[in-house]
């Protein structure tokens, strides 16, 4: 059975990743075909690095990508530690408040705030209101949930009295959460951060119906290159993009498999002094 | 206590760009394109429409069925390793998600295509070309490329949290292997099966990208009509009619789904 499991799980990131090595391997390729490999070229990558309208791109989607997922896990994480002390009816509605969106599929949700923005722009009188703005707060909306359901369970795990015996101590509310609470819910603000941040980064299908031709992410202009034939400049930016991703995500393993030891290591300790 | 109130800003957010984005698609839905008046017409057009509704279901379905058939192994599979094992094919598993779909599923175009890498091997072996794009196959290889890691990583966690000494008390008591897995594993996971195939269903349900690229004109799923209505064919009243029959059908398929999953795991809890 555990053999059949093995071979099961070497199939499917076999599956996985294939795709991925043929837009890597086309990156190399100094033909425009990808099925057919001409020759060995680096000359995507400096074409990719001369071509400033890409990199404009790449320097929209991350801006987009750091404001949302920064405001949203300010005011989550806020909304988070307000929706721990309700109880009740309004917890209730406010955390299917928090689902709708989760549940909703993405073309739905953009569907219905680009209905919002033409209905603004009508009463506006203008044109369209479709832009950096509208962008901005579609991300804001979207990332909201995964802040506050990343959240969520640190407070609920955090030890009541904890808060209590600060307030007790002499700290006003503010200085109890921000000399206690914050310290520890901090793993689950910081995995809402990323989550945020990586699904702000590649969402294609939200942005689409509220973007405006005056700014313009990395994922929808991929979206209207493809219409036509693809520039192979685009494979390098992915192979580049797949490099950064490997090694963040290899420190963060790393940092993270530390730092139990480090944990292991003290908890021991602890426990010997006891002894 | 005065906590609550640091909700509040986000509430008024939600209320302002997800409760009253809905009631505009409500009141597009429910409004004639051109006169503005009240109408049921856009919602009598559904049905039209239905069979491109039955086809997204069926394909969708298809596609979370073959998930969770391939992701359950490889989740049970990754749960029974070490713990940094763990952690790195947890990691190899999240990868491709931070990576653009666009592109993945691009990628599988010039796989898959007439003259593509797989049919130009293929004919180096004297077999094919064989018609591999642009069929209900491709659509589906599409869709479970793209949402299988949703289907694992639940799966995944749930498996890791079964208590091993459950399964070591079932075999003791002379279960053979495959009632251990069908009297105690299986039960124990049906959350995270559930939580899996809700997370592949809705977002392939709902897919335009896949259909567009892998698919054909035979294979038009509603996500696509949807969003032709919005920039194409510029029927914002029809578009919102669909976006909210989409709604209303995903409820009922996910609640169906949740329903099926209580009784089942309440079966299983009684015969464990």
């Amino acid at each position: 059975m555990r053999r059949f499991n093995r071979f099961m799980t070497v199939l499917v990131f076999i599956f996985l990743y294939i795709p991925m090595i043929v837009l890597a391997v086309a990156s190399f390729n100094s033909g425009t075909d990808v099925a057919t490999f001409k020759s060995f070229t680096f000359s995507q990558y400096g074409n990719l690095f001369r071509d400033d309208s890409l990199l404009t791109l790449l320097r929209n989607s991350l801006i987009i990508a750091v404001l949302s997922s920064l405001i949203a896990t300010v005011f989550g994480t806020m909304a988070a530690v307000g929706i721990h002390g309700m109880r009740g009816k309004l917890r209730k509605a406010v955390m299917t408040l928090t689902d709708i969106p989760m549940t909703n599929p993405d073309i739905v949700t953009g569907v219905a705030l680009a209905l919002l923005f033409a209905f603004t722009g009508v009463l506006l009188r203008t044109n369209s209101v479709l832009g950096f703005w509208t962008l901005l707060i579609a991300h804001i909306t979207f990332n909201f949930p995964y802040v506050i359901l990343n959240v969520m369970p640190k407070l609920q795990q955090m030890d009541p009295d904890l808060e209590e015996a600060a307030l007790d101590l002499g700290c006003t509310p503010f200085q109890a959460f921000t000399k206690v609470i914050i310290h520890e819910i901090m793993p689950g603000v910081l995995s809402g951060a990323l989550m945020a941040f990586t699904m702000s980064l590649d969402d294609f299908v939200i942005s689409y119906f509220v973007t405006g031709s005056s700014f313009i992410t990395l994922p929808v202009e991929i979206y209207n290159y493809t219409k036509k034939p693809i520039q192979p400049k685009i494979y390098a930016l992915f192979t580049l993009m797949f490099g950064v991703i490997l090694v963040l995500m290899i420190l963060m393993n790393f940092l993270q498999s530390r730092g139990e030891k480090d944990n292991r290591g003290r908890h021991t300790r602890k426990e010997a002094q006891a002894g | 206590m005065k906590n609550k109130l640091l909700a509040s800003p986000y509430i008024v957010w939600m209320i302002l760009f997800i409760l009253i984005p809905l009631g505009i698609v409500f009141y597009y839905a429910f409004t004639d394109s051109i006169t503005g008046q009240f109408t049921l017409g856009n919602l009598a057009n559904m049905g039209a429409y239905l069979p491109i509704f039955l086809r997204s279901i069926w394909l969708s379905f298809f596609s979370s069925i073959i998930c969770l058939l391939i992701g359950y192994p490889v989740a049970y599979y990754i749960a029974q390793c070490s713990p940094s094992k763990q952690r790195l094919l947890e990691m190899l598993i999240m990868l491709p998600m931070c990576m653009s779909f666009l592109l993945r599923t691009l990628a599988w175009v010039s796989i898959l295509e007439d003259t593509g890498i797989l049919n130009s091997f293929l004919q180096k072996l004297g077999i094919g070309p064989w018609p591999l794009i642009r069929t209900n196959g491709a659509v589906i290889l599409g869709m479970v490329y793209n949402y299988l890691p949703y289907m694992i990583l639940p799966l995944y966690t749930v498996i890791m949290k079964i208590d091993p000494r459950l399964v070591e008390a079932a075999a003791d008591l002379g279960c053979t292997p495959g009632k251990v897995f069908g009297k105690v594993i299986l039960p124990l996971s049906a959350p995270g099966i559930l939580s899996g195939l809700t997370m592949v269903f809705v977002p392939a349900v709902s897919t335009f990208y896949i259909s567009q690229k892998l698919g054909s004109t035979g294979t038009t799923l509603i996500g696509d009509v949807i969003e032709s209505q919005f920039k194409t064919a510029y029927n914002p009243n029809l578009g919102a009619a669909m976006s909210l029959v989409l709604m209303v059908m995903i409820f009922l398929c996910v609640s169906i789904m949740n329903r099926f999953g209580e009784s089942d795991s309440e079966d299983g809890m009684v015969t464990v």
